[in-house]
């Protein structure tokens, strides 16, 4: 029935193509699925590794040379899977799900840490094909874990683009927070939009900060999920279910969510925890 | 409550009483979807809802079973979420921050007399306006429907809780029992306020090309267009042979299909599986549309359409 696509809502089997190290632990999988070429920066799909979880992850490709990619840390019983996988392993994905990034023109700011750089990388592919200056600060507690920098090395490799890698230790790039990169950056350059991925303590001191200089930011969150679809409300950010209006928050919702943005979400009991 | 008010939301026509309760409007908030903080229960009243039901709250915190817990199937979807609420204390406790007054009815499950005894001095003193007993989920061990689908045990809970908690009770019902109708009445013996009809269907969906179910919990509830005839049929029986109120649930997702439902008997009708299509204009639109039907019907309100079918 038209109107009624609840079949799109189950899991295809896809074969991993690659699974490239990005870091000691982490990995990014690459795999072929019609429906993901198709996803906009920013949007996330479900992968289900069998027997073990099912997650929303941000898409870090959505189409390289006809392949989609996750970038996946092992932090339980299902990213642990996804990163022991080998080519011709198989993952279940559906989706693509959620909003999108807002790709705007003029000088824009990316601030990606961790595994949350994944979605930033097809958005400054896209920001410089629209003709935006783009700065991207990449950030990791060491150089061991900068994430997808080969990928930002390749989009980000001449002026006036610019990237710049913090890492809490210096062992790469600058030593510091991404926050601190972002303040001493707006202090003497002109930024009209920021787009920020990460720790969501590091994103919301990032807010912080343009909501001072009044730069619009559009945040993309992450939440434990269940259906992915609007259903089981685990998602939840205020009054806003993350699978569907977001993942991705704008300055206006962020604001308005203003008490759990940085400080806590729901369990999968539904419990108040912290972030 | 609502900032905007479009002639739907406000009109008469809409509001209906059930078990005491009156609501501005018969579409409901189904029990399990979104319920879960008092954000999300606001933004579904806000959309038009003329009520919402919690997501099941248990005497003890639950975690969700292991994803996937949710997955669509060509006319519906399956879910084994597993009953995952943060416990009646907590939950009542977000419950008081709200305003005083909304119509939220708690959706509650336990696995016997003994957890709905225990629950029963926290309702106390939770604001909301009446109970919905969930004896009739599918897919977790010794409760829901392995409660409800035994007339004795739902008469000794509903008539426990009865006793407990001075405000409406309503029990929501499960067509994977004998005869629905058996329980209903047992229900309405028991004292209880309205009959919710149904709960999803105990499902199942394996995947082809790994061979595996794929569901962590193998067996979920099936909701959706798959089951509202289902749904119709049931409330069609058993407000045929009950007195209380019968709220239809199962597969409404647009005006017509609440339109059938209050043909069938519903006095009001649910909405779950219809929010995850439609998101939450899908209560503004039925209301709109019941509204419309009932114009061109020449019908003053939606009382005077419930039960229609049963004079064919």
């Amino acid at each position: 029935m038209s109107g009624y696509p609840t079949h799109s809502d189950r899991p295809r089997i896809v074969k991993v193509e690659e699974s490239r190290i990005e870091t000691e632990t982490a990995r990014t999988i690459f795999f072929r699925d019609e429906a993901s070429l198709k996803a906009k920066p920013g949007q996330f799909v479900m992968v289900w590794a069998m027997g073990a979880d099912e997650m929303p992850m941000s898409l870090a490709a959505m189409n390289d040379k006809g392949r989609s990619a996750v970038t996946v840390k092992p932090w339980g019983p299902g990213s642990n899977l996804l990163c022991s996988l080998k080519s011709g392993d198989v993952i279940g994905v559906r989706g693509p799900y959620g909003n999108s990034f807002t790709p705007k023109k003029g000088s824009v700011l990316l601030v990606g840490g961790g595994s949350g750089v994944a979605p930033l990388i097809p958005l400054s592919q896209t920001l410089q094909e629209i003709g935006a200056k783009v700065t991207f600060v990449l950030a990791g507690k060491t150089s061991g874990d900068l994430m997808l920098l080969g990928e930002a090395k390749k989009i980000i490799s001449k002026p006036p683009h610019n990237l710049i890698i913090v890492t809490d230790d210096g062992s790469a790039g600058v030593k510091g927070l991404a926050p601190d990169a972002v303040r001493s950056l707006l202090g003497k350059e002109v930024v009209d939009q920021i787009y920020s991925c990460g720790p969501e303590k590091m994103m919301r001191m990032v807010f912080d900060l343009a909501e001072e200089k009044r730069i619009p930011v559009e945040a993309s969150l992450e939440r434990p999920m269940e259906c992915a679809i609007g259903l089981c409300g685990i998602c939840a950010v205020g009054k806003y279910l993350l699978c569907r209006d977001g993942p991705i928050l704008d300055s206006q919702q962020l604001k308005a969510v203003s008490k759990e943005f940085g400080s806590n979400r729901l369990d999968r009991a539904g419990r108040v925890v912290p972030v | 409550m609502t900032k905007a008010a479009p002639e739907a939301l406000t009109s008469r026509k809409l509001s209906v009483r059930i078990a005491g309760l009156t609501l501005h409007a018969p579409t409901m908030l189904a029990a399990g979807v979104v319920g879960i903080t008092t954000h999300l229960l606001h933004r579904a009243l806000d959309s038009g809802a003329g009520a919402v039901v919690t997501k099941s709250i248990g005497l003890q915190p639950r975690e969700s079973y292991r994803n996937p817990t949710v997955v669509g199937v060509e006319c519906g979807y399956l879910n084994a979420i597993g009953l995952g609420n943060p416990g009646v204390e907590a939950f009542s406790e977000q419950l008081k921050k709200l305003d005083r007054g909304l119509p939220i009815i708690m959706s509650l499950f336990g696995s016997g007399p003994d957890d709905f005894s225990r629950m029963i001095p926290i309702l106390k003193n939770t604001p909301v306006k009446g109970f919905e007993l969930n004896l009739s989920c599918p897919h977790v061990k010794g409760v829901g429907v392995e409660v409800g689908q035994d007339p004795e045990m739902v008469s000794k809970v509903v008539s426990l809780v009865k006793r407990g908690v001075k405000k409406p009770v309503f029990v929501k019902v499960s067509p994977n029992v004998d005869s629905v109708v058996e329980i209903a009445k047992a229900a309405e013996s028991a004292g209880a306020d309205g009959i919710t009809a149904i709960n999803t269907l105990r499902a199942m969906t394996i995947d082809i090309e790994t061979k595996r179910p794929v569901l962590s919990n193998k067996f979920g509830g099936l909701s959706g267009s798959a089951i509202r005839p289902v749904a119709v049929r049931c409330v069609y029986e058993i407000s045929t042979s009950v007195r209380i109120p019968v709220i239809g649930c199962g597969g409404v997702s647009k005006w017509s299909d609440a339109v059938e439902m209050l043909l069938a008997g519903a006095s009001a009708v649910q909405v779950g599986t219809g929010l995850a299509t439609q998101g939450y204009s899908v209560f503004s639109g039925i209301n709109e549309g019941i509204l419309r039907y009932l114009d061109e019907h020449g019908f003053e309100s939606v009382e005077q359409i419930v039960g229609l079918s049963h004079s064919f």
